[in-house]
């Protein structure tokens, strides 16, 4: 891979906002070091990527225990009362016989999370061996968890719609549960876990800086 | 310029119409022509900016119950969330469909406005770096589908009727991908340093 130079051995620095490209004079004595275009912070790698997406990936799994096993909106009218969970409500759609939203709404709230998890962990896990192993892939799989991350917002905001909308006092009333608080939650921070990843440690392989 | 997923380094070159730069070595996107001019993006802006007030006016869907009758629009859904215990989906939902959204067509009107004759607008440093950070925290396109799929919940037991503002919302929808192809960063290049 020697055709193709890397910034790092090159001695710049793109910049994280602006991308614009400065020599690196992050050695000589400076702690910090402003893009000359944007002002942000220069850095060579983002700070502390694994620590923090571990962290926020972590943290992120913890809030999504409670978002699957606590109820997420309680549906109740003059006879009965129902609380729903995420799952519980994806079998209501496909029982109802809307499957297509049943698989949207299974995609968005179990596929996308559990997907970001186990591919944010396998990503960690194989940068910090500094493994050489299917690196063009492992960059495609990063740049798909960076774009499916928000979509499992939907669950969220099906509740809150459906919440202001079904108000007919003791006829049907819909209440959130805090299972979506929880679920609302684990999508920022896993958001927040897949930002603060920094996927050119993939390729920086036999590099030690971090 | 420097792959933002692999930092390897190129020269830049011009593209022509269609083409896509591509990273050798991570196959990451490094740049993609767009022909849209900055007068095509205010327009754009502007229609933009018409439906997100539409769909914010408007209320988004209508439900039926015997004689009774109940609307609600994004803000009556925010404000429900806040009342029902849960400040945070409520604080959520205004942030990624309300100011978010908000903020990044005005600051890129502004900015385009200016870029028309290659300036750099009042405050051009800190707009461009919010825009930047705010991109992947605007979700309407979510909302969209969001508001399908309560409809056809709530269509077991209710009348539902669409209202104009799903339907802004749409537009909203198609305009917001139509921008995620334009990289805003590019006025960093195309506008000179002194100040409007």
């Amino acid at each position: 891979m020697s055709a193709l130079p890397r910034a790092i051995d090159m001695g710049v620095i793109g910049c994280h906002v602006c991308r614009q490209v400065s020599r690196d004079t992050l050695d000589s004595g400076h702690s910090a070091k402003a893009c000359p275009r944007c002002g942000s912070i220069l850095h060579r790698r983002k700070p502390a990527s694994y620590m923090r997406t571990w962290a926020l990936l972590i943290a992120g799994f913890i809030m999504y225990v409670p978002a699957n096993i606590l109820p997420i909106m309680r549906t109740g009218s003059l006879n009965d009362i129902d609380d729903n969970t995420i799952l519980s409500g994806v079998i209501e759609l496909w029982d109802n016989g809307a499957k297509d939203l049943a698989v949207i709404v299974f995609s968005a709230s179990i596929v996308v999370p559990v997907l970001k998890f186990l591919l944010l962990s396998m990503l960690l896990i194989t940068c910090q061996r500094r493994s050489n192993w299917a690196q063009v892939q492992r960059a495609k799989l990063y740049r798909l968890v960076e774009f499916i991350g928000y979509w499992s917002m939907l669950d969220v905001f099906v509740v809150a719609l459906l919440t202001a909308l079904v108000r007919f006092g003791v006829l049907s009333l819909v209440e959130p549960l805090p299972g979506v608080v929880f679920f609302g939650l684990t999508v920022v921070l896993t958001m927040l876990a897949s930002m603060s990843f920094d996927p050119r440690l993939i390729w920086d392989g036999e590099n030690t800086d971090d | 310029m420097i792959c933002e997923h692999c930092d390897t380094v190129y020269r830049r070159r011009r593209l022509v119409r269609g083409e896509v730069a591509q990273c050798a070595r991570c196959r990451a996107v490094l740049e993609r022509h767009h022909g849209m001019g900055s007068n095509t993006l205010l327009a754009l802006l502007l229609t933009g900016f018409i439906a997100f007030v539409v769909a914010n006016v408007w209320p988004v869907v209508t439900l039926a119950l015997g004689s009774k009758q109940i609307s609600t629009t994004l803000w009556g859904t925010v404000i429900t969330m806040w009342q029902e215990h849960s400040q945070i989906v409520a604080v959520l939902a205004a942030a990624t469909l309300f100011f978010f959204p908000l903020i990044r067509i005005v600051s890129m009107s502004w900015l385009y406005w200016y870029a028309r004759d290659g300036r750099r607008a009042p405050g051009f440093v800190p707009i461009m770096v919010t825009i930047h950070y705010l991109k992947p925290w605007t979700m309407s396109e979510v909302f969209v589908l969001g508001a399908l799929v309560a409809i056809v919940k709530a269509r077991v037991y209710f009348e539902v009727i669409a209202d104009p503002g799903i339907y802004a919302y749409g537009v909203l929808t198609l305009l917001i991908t139509a921008f995620a192809a334009v990289d805003v960063r590019r006025l960093w290049d195309t506008t000179s340093e002194q100040a409007a």
